[in-house]
């Protein structure tokens, strides 16, 4: 890759990676607030588990490009494109999170629980002093793998139009210009790579030794 | 005076319509520690939850201070009672310091107050507070955890302390010394404790009285010294069970 390319590019990658890390932050941070209650409740109610975690199953296997399309004709989501890109990353990180809060919890030493009930804690401050601490390691490997899998697959939305890295890729493959398509698919690697360490040390500073 | 605790006619029989308890009456005198004495199965530990309601009767009473349980607050319940078990149940992401004090730190005791608490708990129980408060479970012995179980236990100063097999799972010598310690504390203490093993020994060493349980009954309700003295069937026949256990046990170990 010529220096004189990436001079001509720069500006554009630099955009489109903070449109990049936008789409997937924003989609993590719902998918967070959805999946972690959404996993709690389960720890609850058990017998909701396995359906519930079935549909998040679902969602995960439908194609990325065929859900973009599938939202596009929605009213007020068809207006953004990035709209579009939030909702459906959104729904490909609920089941890694979901998955892990509902394991993260249960896995929980059973004299642990036994003991925070005998304790006479309340429901609200067994949940916030004893389970989610314990399972917050795992909650974040789950957290983990879904902004890796959604950085990944972001670059898609670009297919809708919602911007991104993707964009370049899809420019490149367009005209058949194997530069523009690593100047979209390199930078994303990086951020995937990235984010994969930055949560991996975060997952290991919340990890509690047995 | 009503007793500490009471109970009336208590039956526990599981969903699978299996009988756990048959109708056990039994009232614990303030300030005494009683023993549940029996083999696995017996209901000892059934009985004993059954005070703080982790286990809940299917039928009768338990009175706590000659008030029913089943219609006290549960929360401020279980604050009000100590729980020791085996496992210990230690938080693994907290402190010891913070182990001890979490009872009063959901009741929302005052920092300065809980922490004068902990450090007065952690020396009743023999540990330095200057060398444990700030360490975490896993760096622990488990005898020195088993203390911070019982410091946790007391910390909230309950009238009643239940402690299920809380030794079991220690070595004979470990187990030795925490017997000393717990005997000298209760000494000094006073509380009314109900106490669950199989160990014949630690029965008489530590409980004033010893209810032997079988198959979810009273068979034997005596105080220490008339218990080793008696001549029921199930009584002796404990004994000699109990002894026979660990000859084995001593011979496997020479082996």
């Amino acid at each position: 890759m010529s220096t004189g390319f990436i001079a001509e590019y720069s500006g554009e990658i630099g955009t489109l990676t903070v449109e990049h890390l936008w789409l997937t932050g924003a989609a993590m941070l719902f998918a967070t607030a959805v999946a972690v209650p959404i996993g709690v409740w389960l720890t609850r109610a058990p017998r909701w588990a396995k359906p519930v975690i079935g549909i998040a199953n679902v969602l995960q296997t439908i194609p990325s490009l065929a859900m973009f399309g599938f939202l596009l004709p929605l009213p007020w989501l068809g207006e953004r494109a990035a709209r579009i890109a939030i909702l459906a990353l959104t729904a490909y990180a609920l089941l890694p999170i979901l998955r892990n809060t509902y394991a993260g919890i249960r896995g929980i030493d059973p004299s642990v629980i036994e003991v925070a009930h005998a304790l006479g804690l309340t429901d609200v401050q067994r949940l916030f002093k004893v389970e989610l601490p314990l399972a917050a390691s795992f909650i974040l490997a789950g957290l983990r793998t879904a902004t890796v899998t959604c950085i990944g697959i972001a670059t898609i939305a670009a297919a809708v139009g919602a911007g991104g890295l993707g964009e370049l890729i899809f420019r490149g493959v367009a005209s058949v210009d194997n530069r523009l398509v690593l100047a979209g698919a390199i930078p994303a690697a990086l951020l995937a790579l990235a984010a994969d360490a930055l949560l991996g040390l975060l997952e290991r500073w919340f990890k509690v030794p047995a | 005076m009503s007793a500490a605790i009471e109970f009336r006619n208590v039956t526990v029989t599981t969903p699978q319509e299996r009988c756990l308890l048959r109708g056990i009456s039994l009232a614990v005198e303030k300030g005494t520690a009683t023993v549940l004495l029996g083999r696995s199965g017996s209901g000892k530990t059934t009985l004993l939850r059954t005070v703080n309601r982790m286990v809940t009767p299917s039928s009768g009473n338990v009175l706590v201070d000659g008030e029913p349980i089943a219609r006290a607050d549960l929360i401020a319940l279980r604050r009000g009672i100590g729980y020791v078990i085996q496992e210990t149940g230690l938080f693994p992401h907290f402190t010891v310091a913070r182990n001890t004090g979490l009872v009063l730190e959901a009741k929302g005791c005052a920092f300065d107050e809980r922490s004068r608490r902990i450090a007065e708990m952690l020396s009743a129980v023999g540990l330095e507070p200057a060398t444990f408060a700030d360490r975490f479970p896993h760096q622990l012995s488990g005898g020195q955890r088993q203390r911070v179980g019982l410091a946790r236990a007391l910390a909230a100063d309950p009238k009643i302390l239940l402690m299920d097999e809380p030794f079991g799972a220690l070595d004979p010598l470990t187990r030795g010394e925490m017997q000393q310690m717990l005997r000298d504390l209760l000494g000094r203490l006073r509380k009314t404790v109900l106490l669950v093993t199989h160990d014949l020994d630690e029965a008489l060493y530590l409980g004033d009285r010893i209810v032997l349980l079988a198959d979810g009954a009273v068979v034997a309700d005596l105080g220490r010294d008339e218990f080793l003295a008696s001549d029921l069937p199930v009584v002796e026949e404990y004994v000699r069970a109990f002894h026979r256990g660990e000859r084995n046990a001593e011979s496997a170990r020479a082996h």
